[in-house]
């Protein structure tokens, strides 16, 4: 095990990207996510890679487009409004199958919004947020080193499914600094005969394209990507669980809140309140079990976020309206204190929601 | 350390803990007597600020000046018309809370002039060997050597602030001595303090020349 170094999160994920083979990064600096781009910045010129600060969000998504059709690891990354740039391109990158890593991390929005950390792109990032029939598989790290460690594994899970993956971070955990030692990480090759590499004259040329003139063929083409998404939702699931086993409470929350709902919890515990909680790390696919399974013990669920409200729909699908689901958050770069957290758990255990 | 300068600087790399130095080391200073005040010029960081520690300087009666953006929801590098007051009158200590990196001390520029002439301040070199981009010696000088080339100063000493945030220990501490010595020797400048955190300071006293106590600024989760 290498040494610990002190890392904030945005610098772990782009050193994770390079020590998972990605060695070219296009990006337009946007806070809280900018560390990300500065840090390429500095360490691809010394590594043979490529750094390029485009013109645009628009530009850099599109030339992450140009380098998936290669069959190289590629990434961009930016916060909310440049997402929503971004997000023509990859919707183009999903009607292509091409893998990327794409990060996000998270500010205020709509609009302009501010720099201050939120969850409130969690719709956008989980139910496609671009045009057309598609998904992008979500990851939401929770600390520096699973910013690191989702990161790589983003780049192994993109290729094998040639899909676009999502990191879901936000303006805390891009800025925040934690210990870390990034190692252990397995770049999973993947063969890539569609890639754009030069035929050599020795075989049919590959297309990578998005545009299909017959419906039936295009009808055709989002069956099979549907097919693959299943499998995805069968295979790569990821979430904690915590505290869950006697629990009558079931808290569900992602990234930053998640670690402010286990301080809530542990204080609750302390009062005698059975509370635990189910931590999704893959947004998309959502873990829709654990939750339908949840619902059998618990009174009831928390959605602890920070956003108006998103995540908690899917909450209520996942365990199909057994349970009541109470929502605990803050929105607009505001961050919920465990105390918050803590009352609300009080609230909902004394039945007075 | 000899007679204290009236202009303490305290620039580096990205990270490396400068805002936090800045703050003990204003809180420090007062507790020993001096009349003294505190400038944020960081143009880099919009998160973590030394106006985050804004209740607890002035509660001591430090003054602060701080852009009025800082940890607002506005991305602006602008500095307030006031910092000049702490550079053109000499009649207080100052401390200069630099941003990071050759882009921080682009801020720093502007009144470096003003700051050699008066001649009677300290530049400190800010280091931490257990930050990702400057874990050599070599690293750490060419970082050192930007900011000089931006800042248009030259450092006159280090600071050893090498720390694991919450999880240092006082061996991380004693082996990054001499780190902070090579550094030193490299860069022809004295180290004029290592930091060290209250829970392992008795571990480390009898070991360690110049040390400073210092807090963390508070953290939420």
């Amino acid at each position: 095990m290498s040494e610990k170094v002190l890392m904030k999160g945005n610098e772990a994920i782009a050193e994770a990207a390079i020590k998972a083979g990605c060695r070219y990064y296009f990006g337009y600096p946007i806070t809280p996510q900018t560390e990300v781009a500065a840090y390429m910045s500095k360490r691809m010129p010394k590594i043979g890679g490529t750094f390029l600060q485009a013109e645009s969000e628009i530009a850099a998504i599109n030339m992450v487009i140009g380098v998936s059709s290669t069959g190289k690891r590629v990434m961009t990354s930016s916060s909310s409004p440049g997402v929503s740039l971004k997000s023509e391109g990859i919707s183009y990158l999903a009607g292509c199958d091409l893998p990327a890593l794409v990060v996000n991390v998270q500010r205020g929005g709509p609009g302009l919004g501010g720099i201050q950390p939120s969850q409130s792109d969690y719709f956008q990032a989980t139910k496609g947020g671009s045009h057309g029939d598609y998904h992008n598989i979500v990851l939401a790290p929770s600390s520096v080193s699973e910013m690191a460690m989702l990161t790589a594994k983003g780049f192994n899970l993109a290729d094998k499914y040639r899909m676009v993956c999502m990191i879901l971070a936000d303006g805390t955990m891009g800025q925040m600094m934690e210990p870390v030692a990034i190692d252990d990480i397995v770049i999973e090759e993947v063969e890539k005969p569609w890639a754009l590499t030069g035929t050599n004259c020795a075989r049919p040329r590959n297309i990578v394209n998005s545009l299909y003139l017959k419906p039936e063929q295009l009808e055709q083409k989002n069956f099979e990507r549907f097919e693959k998404y299943k499998k995805v939702e069968e295979n790569e699931v990821m979430y904690e669980s915590y505290m869950m086993d006697d629990a009558e409470i079931c808290i569900v929350s992602f990234g930053i809140t998640s670690r402010v709902s286990k301080n809530a919890i542990v204080t609750a515990r302390a009062k005698g309140i059975k509370v635990g909680m189910i931590r999704p790390i893959t947004l998309w696919p959502f873990p829709k079990k654990p939750i339908l399974d949840a619902a059998d013990k618990v009174k009831a669920f928390i959605t602890v976020e920070m956003n108006m409200g998103q995540m908690i729909q899917d909450v209520e699908l996942a365990e199909r309206c057994k349970k009541p689901v109470y929502l605990c958050n803050r929105t607009g770069g505001m961050i919920p204190s465990p105390e918050e957290v803590l009352a609300s758990i009080e609230k909902v255990n004394g039945g007075e929601n | 350390m000899d007679k204290l300068k009236r202009v303490t600087l305290f620039a580096g790399h990205y990270g490396s803990g400068k805002t936090n130095v800045a703050v003990n080391y204003a809180l420090k200073l007062k507790k020993e007597g001096y009349d003294v005040a505190i400038a944020d010029l960081d143009i880099v960081n919009p998160y973590f600020r030394t106006k985050d520690s804004q209740k607890e300087l002035e509660g001591n009666g430090i003054k602060l000046i701080s852009s009025l953006y800082a940890g607002s929801n506005v991305d602006l590098p602008a500095l307030p018309a006031e910092i000049y007051s702490l550079v053109d009158i000499h009649d207080r200590y100052a401390i200069f809370d630099i941003g990071g990196d050759d882009r921080g001390a682009t801020a720093l520029g502007r009144y470096a002039d003003a700051i050699k002439e008066e001649d009677d301040y300290e530049l400190l070199l800010v280091v931490n060997k257990f930050r990702p981009l400057s874990r050599t010696p070599e690293l750490l000088l060419e970082i050192m050597h930007e900011i000089e080339t931006t800042a248009n100063m030259k450092f006159t000493g280090i600071v050893n602030d090498s720390n694991l945030g919450t999880e240092t220990t006082a061996k991380d501490v004693l082996d990054s001595v001499p780190f902070a010595e090579k550094v030193s020797e490299m860069a022809g400048i004295p180290v004029r303090f290592t930091t060290v955190t209250q829970n392992i300071y008795d571990e480390v006293k009898d070991r360690i020349r110049d040390l400073m106590v210092i807090h963390l600024q508070d953290k939420i989760v």
